[in-house]
């Protein structure tokens, strides 16, 4: 026992060191946790999970297509912080008359991260890959956005002209093909790396042509990112480094940004704002909404099946109080299916006004003078759509209960409530969508096309000259003509009210005061090609 | 004054659990052991440790089959489909149906529990659903940050905790009695991912004493060796590195270890005051030993067993990872990387990870039941 004595002596000795020691290097310490250690420009990025992989392609969250984005490059870029696109690893493109044949002109000079060329052959091999990939599950995106595998695909050829000239053969003219085009999912990555690599592609290796290089990979901790020293654009990337690093809890994350342990972090809680806005040291920077927040209805459930009950409910909701008590600024009140910076935004829509004793007359000529029962159901956890789904909720139902509408709330948990919302098994539900392309169609088609009854259209919405209009946008090239169907499109569905669209977040991020050249984009996906941080 | 040897709730439905284990496991003989045969005793009584070892290692594979069908059936049985959970909100009908081919979810469960075990008899843990990756590589990080987390965390817990429990029972009902156990009292009580984020406040944003997230200096990350960083900074050399792992290592172990600090102060106090009171303590005092000598030497020995057991267990309960403290801490352990696992209904990630869990939660308290007899000559292994 003697010998336990003596250790735990030498240990509470010792641990009393370690704290006193720790007060004593705090003057130290302090300055070197800036950004110059070692005189390198490390930005650390704080999030709050993981990467899934780093092959873009095989891919559908943002944690990891925001890595991949600095990685790698597409053949066209979304310009700044809009969804209209610009060349990338394209200087140039042609389209032929039919809206059939896209021929890219390819930059010169690009190297992969290994050495290696970027030239047709590279283009042809990728978008091989995925079109004769055959896993729906492995190439998600592009199922999703070109329609299939092999024959199924719209894209029914790639071929490579010359060293530097691609060309897209379609089955049919596919207007939002360019701005698929620009999805990060849609990265040119390196032959020679993913037959290297086969089947752990993503896991151990990620190469591509961006201004930074994959360095280390830490699970569920950091992802290293190291400046590419021969980027094709000269004197960019302005940082030495880039580090992803994972911190599940908002608080503490911006406790360790406080701290100077990182420099910048998304999923900002709205109510610490005010103090960060107080604050000299920081700086919050707002994405443009790409999303929307909505309460569906069931339409093919009574009496959801009635349009006037759907838009009494609709003149139910004060989105601006919502908006005042949820979001601390951060969102603005939605009245079209899609936000506002995207192409073929009808803003002459005029939205449902908030009339609780019109919305009761709109009831009663339903032929529901004494309201009824219904259940609301909501997300069990925030999305990026939505903040506090539970609390917005019971707002809502609050307001629903003054024109007699009594909605029990209900949530199941994630998945659950996904598979049940498909199945069509809520009479009235909060969801929303986050934009993949920055295309109307992604988001009036995917979410209120009968097509997507089943999957994304969880309202069952079906009308058919509403499909019409999608499918016709679909195949016009030319992008006026399109917007004018999409209008069109948000018309009617305005008038047929299968949902009540409530907002359109712009999530805030909050970084240290001498970050420059920060743009967060709609997507989601933020290339740093530009960002410096000032001494 | 009497107080309940049980120190918690917890410490308590555990504790039962041991005796009967003891029960079957060892005898105790009160006799007292004759000096002329003692080196063919210990001689003998290494070879029974090691027959004991053997056997309860035995009796871990039934325990262990009937971990994995029952992590197997569970979560199983949780509402939630994988293929939705992993392809989210962009899944198209025909994405599922293929994911759930490829992952082999169409098969019958037995078939799938069968090709698992057979995998697992063959060393092999799975492939992680989400990232592809196999998981006997991608756990091993996860386990090191958490066994060294646990580790640190324990030690600060044992010595606090000890001492704490020991001063309590010698100045029994003084103000330091009184002071110790709201210590205690409040540690158990007192919600860890709360004392994070406060510690967070105080010692980082406000003090800048220390770092507040992650194991190492993110611009300066340690090269991993054997993913236990406090090693693998003294393996390259780096005693700076070795430095900024120990910083990081304070506030994440601290939060860690109030609970079991304040549960094996209380245990340590009320086994302390039973013995304090037996006559052997008063003969020695009688023969004139200083009272600290008495205490350490002589009465820790007889009052240890009981606090062993609670250090056991509670050992094995932050080596199943501490989900809350890790969250706050953005500490990469094993309980943050099985709680995403959940999320996206990673299956094969779940079961080996628990089953992993389960395997340490035994080792270790086999390891206890080992060291009862170093404390305790009088316990035999049969």
């Amino acid at each position: 026992m003697k010998r336990f004595f003596w250790l735990a002596v030498v240990v509470i000795a010792s641990l009393t060191l370690v704290l006193s020691g720790c007060s004593s290097s705090s003057s130290g310490d302090k300055s070197s946790s800036g950004n110059e250690k070692g005189g390198n420009k490390v930005l650390v990025f704080g999030r709050g999970a993981d990467s899934t992989s780093l092959d873009p392609a095989v891919v559908t969250d943002g944690e990891s297509l925001g890595v991949t984005k600095n990685i790698y490059e597409t053949l066209v870029e979304y310009k700044g912080q809009t969804t209209d696109v610009g060349p990338g690893l394209a200087e140039s493109w042609d389209i032929s008359a039919d809206g059939k044949t896209y021929t890219f002109h390819l930059r010169k000079g690009v190297k992969f991260h290994d050495g290696t060329d970027f030239d047709a052959e590279a283009v042809v091999y990728n978008f091989d890959r995925w079109k004769n990939g055959n896993d729906e599950a492995k190439f998600a995106y592009y199922v999703s956005m070109f329609g299939g595998f092999g024959d199924k695909s719209v894209i029914q050829e790639t071929k490579a002209i010359d060293k530097y000239t691609v060309e897209f053969k379609l089955k049919t003219p596919f207007a939002p093909f360019l701005k698929d085009l620009a999805m990060s999912p849609f990265a040119i990555a390196s032959p020679k790396a993913i037959k290297k690599y086969g089947d752990k592609y993503g896991v151990d290796a990620a190469v591509g042509t961006g201004p930074f290089k994959l360095k280390e990979w830490k699970r569920k901790d950091t992802i290293t990112l190291v400046k590419n020293k021969d980027y094709w654009q000269k004197g960019k990337p302005k940082l030495d480094g880039l580090i992803f690093k994972v911190i599940p809890d908002n608080t503490a994350r911006l406790n360790a940004l406080k701290n100077g342990e990182i420099d910048l972090m998304d999923g900002v809680n709205p109510s610490d704002l005010k103090d960060i806005k107080n604050n000299k040291d920081l700086q919050i920077f707002y994405r443009p909404p790409m999303n929307i927040g909505y309460l569906g209805f069931n339409v093919e459930k009574k009496p959801f099946d009635n349009p006037l009950v759907r838009q009494a409910l609709n003149e139910a909701v004060d989105k601006q109080a919502l908006i005042d008590a949820f979001f601390n600024g951060t969102a603005e009140p939605a009245k079209n299916p899609m936000p506002p910076s995207i192409g073929g935004y009808n803003d002459a829509v005029q939205p449902y006004e908030f009339n609780l004793d019109h919305a009761k007359e709109l009831l009663k000529k339903a032929g529901y003078p004494n309201g009824f029962k219904t259940e609301l159901w909501t997300m069990p956890n925030p999305r990026p759509y939505m903040p506090n789904p539970d609390k917005i909720a019971e707002a809502i139902a609050h307001n629903f209960k003054k024109i007699g509408v009594d909605a029990k709330i209900q949530t199941f948990e994630w998945t659950t409530y996904l598979e049940k919302l498909a199945k069509g098994e809520a009479p009235m539900f909060m969801i929303g969508w986050t934009g993949d392309n920055g295309d109307a169609d992604n988001f009036i088609y995917t979410l209120l096309s009968s097509d997507a009854i089943g999957s994304n259209n969880y309202s069952r919405y079906s009308n058919k000259q509403v499909d019409s209009l999608l499918k016709k946008a679909q195949t016009v090239t030319d992008e006026n003509q399109r917007q004018e169907l999409y209008k069109q499109a948000q018309e009617i569905i305005h008038k047929d009210a299968p949902w009540i669209p409530l907002f359109h977040t712009k999530p805030a991020l909050v970084g240290k005061s001498n970050i420059k050249g920060y743009q967060p984009h709609p997507t989601g996906s933020d290339s740093f090609v530009d960002v410096d941080l000032a001494d | 004054m009497p107080e309940p040897l049980h120190a918690s709730k917890a410490g308590k439905g555990r504790e039962d659990g041991r005796d009967q284990k003891a029960a079957v496991g060892r005898t105790v003989t009160a006799s007292q052991t004759v000096p002329a045969i003692v080196r063919c005793k210990i001689r003998k009584r290494g070879e029974r440790m090691l027959a004991y070892s053997i056997r309860r290692m035995i009796a871990l594979i039934p325990v262990l089959i009937g971990m994995s069908l029952i992590v197997f059936g569970i979560i199983r049985a949780i509402p939630g489909d994988p293929a939705l959970a992993i392809l989210g909100q962009k899944a198209t009908p025909e994405s599922l149906e293929q994911l759930r081919r490829s992952l082999g979810l169409d098969k019958p469960w037995y078939y799938q529990y069968f090709s698992y075990v057979k995998d697992l008899l063959s060393g092999d843990l799975g492939t992680s659903i989400r990232s592809g990756a196999p998981i006997s590589r991608e756990i091993w990080p996860h386990l090191a940050a958490t066994i060294e987390l646990s580790f640190v965390a324990m030690l600060i817990a044992v010595v606090v905790g000890i001492n704490l429990g020991i001063l309590s029972a010698w100045k029994q009902n003084s103000a330091i009695d009184v002071i110790s156990m709201v210590i205690a009292l409040v540690g158990v009580s007192m919600p860890v991912f709360w004392l994070g984020l406060v510690e967070q406040w105080a010692f980082s944003i406000k003090l800048g004493w220390l770092p507040s997230i992650g194991r190492d200096d993110i611009r300066d990350p340690v090269a991993a060796i054997t993913h236990i960083y406090l090693l693998d900074t003294l393996l390259s050399g780096r005693l700076d590195q070795f430095w900024e792992v120990v910083r990081h290592l304070v506030l994440p172990s601290i939060a860690l270890a109030t609970i079991p600090m304040a549960i094996i102060a209380r245990m340590t106090r009320s086994s302390m005051l039973e013995v304090l009171r037996s006559d052997y303590i008063r003969t020695a005092r009688a023969k004139g030993q200083k009272m600290v000598w008495v205490v350490y030497k002589h009465a820790l020995k007889n009052a240890f067993i009981p606090v062993l057991t609670v250090i056991g267990l509670q050992s094995g309960l932050l080596l199943g990872g501490a989900i809350l403290t890790e969250t706050i801490f953005g500490w990469p352990g094993i309980g943050s990387y099985i709680y995403d696992a959940i999320q996206f209904r990673d299956y094969p990630v779940i079961q080996s990870g628990i089953l992993i869990i389960a395997l340490m939660f035994v080792l270790v308290n086999l390891i206890v039941d080992l060291l009862y007899a170093v404390f305790d000559p009088r316990i035999k292994y049969k």
